[in-house]
């Protein structure tokens, strides 16, 4: 609607407030936490001595503790985003088919499908550090260790996020030596490896949000036309087929969707990490978020903090600017 | 014609009779594959409530699933009130309250404004500024709490439950006017025409034509941003340092990380702190999952 003039103006009065506020506490905070990360700021009282990409050097190719644990969050990162992302994949959309298959008691289970989704991280923390705590050899397993033990599968003992191991492909053995001679030798170290503290979070974090990818996928199933599913079976697909070739091209916007919020999410993560483990053993379970507050809030080091936060927000961005740009380009989707 | 559907009915399903059990045993590892997960999904609210329900006694680690001999709610009476071990979580519950219910009604005030603006008038720049404002609902925090405490320490708002109320409905505003703004482009246009025919300007159709039919968009963005701001940590434990101002999330963290309190305490506060937001979700379910939609940008 276009209005008359004073019209325009109300309207423009109506959000300026919010523009405003989002002006200031959105991107002239961005600027300004850009502008610290500049700087030589490193205690509890402010040091605004300009400095350049200092602070973004030692991080990122420094030598220090610092440069090491950067590289581990960013390994962290790929390891927990990857086993996260096919977890609530498969199961968002292998429970979307079970509830879309016209089963008895679908709200139920969709109901309880979703129900940690309506949980804090902390919560959600607080609960599966327990339930992950595996126990002692001396006085017997606990948490799930325990149930395991009750279903006949004592003998698996996973020690959990209490666990240092990193997996990596080894230099000495088969696949290794292969990447040795195609020069891909740096692919053998534990830099590119995974770390076992990272499962106990996934297992966390899919139970929170798995049931929010099943409802995205079920919204999506419901808007395929049942004609179209009823052609493609009268034309002999069977039930593989129907989902292979006509379910899942037409989900691909979801798919997309899914990954860019579910890394967004990895990226941020950081109550999970407050609440079940903290760093881990030798930052096994840390991430950039949970990075960024302790050496900004806890060590003060306050310009190295921004720094790590402006690189947070680039890698965040690279996957919401483009996603943003599609989903307001497509209007419907919006 | 009844004999001959039911010839037609024997010709089909004479070849098919193998494939109808094969059919029968699909469905029924449908059931299984669902009956797994509800047992994923509940088991850690499951022992939430029955490690909650025992008594001091009956608390042992390697005792966890074993079922209570007998009913207490000590663990939930000291959650809640205290013990001389842990600080009791009422006055954190409170302090929570205090500040998502004001948050939520503002946050939707401005939600409403915003959402009637960006869905029904045209102002220059529109297609630029709404990007920008939706952009701020997906950055991490991290990149804006420095300027923020240095900000509410100007303001004289650092460290009181007022300054986080304020944060949450500054940045609630993104998804706010989103979910707003696709609710309301689901009002025709036409009804708003015919409005200005008889008269209606900017503000009479905004009051007489939109508020009014605000119900279902109002109860979304009332669950979702109460839920977000209930659950929040990370700017709670920013803004708020004095543990007589933490909101509940911060103030379980605390206990669940204290060497001294039980764990039976601990998730009897857990479950104390789940509590509000499970129980919108079990009441108010189907407008919980439209917020979600939205929070996906699929209105």
């Amino acid at each position: 609607m276009k209005g008359k003039g004073w019209e325009r103006w109300a309207a423009v009065l109506m959000v300026l407030p919010s523009i405003i506020l989002i002006a200031i506490f959105v991107y002239a905070f961005i600027g300004f936490t850009g502008y610290v990360s500049l700087t030589k700021w490193a205690s509890a009282a402010p040091d605004f001595t300009f400095v350049g990409l200092n602070n973004y050097a030692r991080i990122l190719f420094g030598a220090g503790i610092e440069t090491q644990r950067f590289y581990i969050d960013i390994r962290n990162f790929v390891g927990f985003t990857s086993l996260f992302l096919l977890a609530c994949l498969i199961i968002g959309f292998g429970l979307a088919l079970v509830l879309d298959s016209r089963i008895r008691g679908e709200n139920f289970f969709r109901s309880v499908f979703l129900l940690p989704f309506a949980i804090s991280f902390i919560v959600t923390g607080v609960v599966w550090r327990w339930l992950l705590t595996p126990g002692t050899p001396e006085l017997g397993a606990t948490g799930v260790n325990k149930l395991f033990e009750y279903i006949g599968l004592g003998f698996f003992k996973p020690r959990w996020f209490t666990d240092p191991t990193v997996l990596y492909i080894h230099a000495d053995a088969g696949v290794g030596l292969f990447l040795n001679q195609i020069g891909l030798k740096f692919l053998t170290s534990p830099t590119w490896g995974i770390s076992v503290g990272t499962f106990s979070i996934v297992i966390a974090a899919t139970w929170q949000l798995s049931g929010y990818v099943m409802a995205l996928y079920l919204a999506g199933l419901r808007s395929i036309p049942q004609e179209l599913r009823e052609a493609a079976r009268v034309d002999g697909a069977n039930e593989y087929q129907v989902v292979r070739y006509i379910y899942l091209p037409l989900l691909t916007p979801i798919t997309l969707s899914v990954v860019i919020i579910l890394s967004s999410i990895s990226l941020k993560l950081y109550d999970l990490t407050v609440a079940m483990t903290g760093v881990g053993p030798g930052f096994s379970t840390d991430t950039l978020a949970f990075n960024m507050f302790e050496t900004t809030f806890k060590a003060t080091r306050f310009a190295q903090g921004a720094a790590i936060a402006i690189i947070l927000l680039v890698l965040v961005s690279i996957l919401i600017i483009p996603y943003l740009r599609y989903s307001l380009k497509s209007e419907t989707a919006v | 014609m009844s004999t001959q559907t039911q010839t037609v009915e024997q010709v089909i399903t004479a070849p098919i009779a193998r494939q109808k059990t094969r059919i029968q045993w699909a469905r029924l590892l449908l059931y299984v594959i669902a009956v797994v997960f509800v047992a994923y999904y509940l088991l850690p609210i499951f022992l939430l409530v029955l490690t909650g329900l025992k008594s001091y006694n009956e608390v042992n680690l390697y005792e966890m699933w074993n079922l209570p001999r007998t009913l207490s709610i000590q663990s939930f009476r000291d959650a809640w009130f205290g013990s001389p071990s842990v600080a009791g979580l009422g006055r954190n519950f409170a302090n929570s309250l205090t500040m998502a219910i004001p948050a939520t009604v503002i946050s939707a005030i401005l939600g409403m404004m915003n959402g009637y603006v960006l869905s029904k008038w045209r102002f220059p720049g529109a297609n630029i500024i709404f990007p920008l404002i939706l952009f701020g609902m997906f950055i991490p925090y991290q990149s804006i709490l420095i300027p923020l405490v240095t900000t509410l320490n100007a303001i004289h708002l650092y460290g009181s439950l007022a300054g986080l109320t304020f944060v949450h409905v500054v940045y609630g505003i993104p998804v706010c006017a989103l979910i707003f703004r696709n609710y309301y482009a689901t009002i025709p246009n036409e009804m708003i025409e015919a409005a200005r025919i008889d008269g209606a300007n900017f503000f009479s159709i905004f009051t007489r034509i939109m508020i009014p039919l605000s119900a279902p968009g109002i109860v979304v963005v009332a669950i979702w941003q109460f839920t977000n701001i209930w659950n929040d940590f990370l700017f709670a434990i920013t803004v708020t340092n004095n543990p007589a101002n933490q909101p509940i999330t911060v103030a379980l963290n605390n206990l669940a990380g204290s060497f001294t309190v039980e764990w039976n305490v601990q998730f009897a506060a857990a479950l104390i702190a789940a509590a509000p937001t499970i129980l919108l979700y079990v009441l108010l379910g189907p407008f919980f999952v439209r917020g979600l939609m939205a929070g996906s940008l699929k209105g």
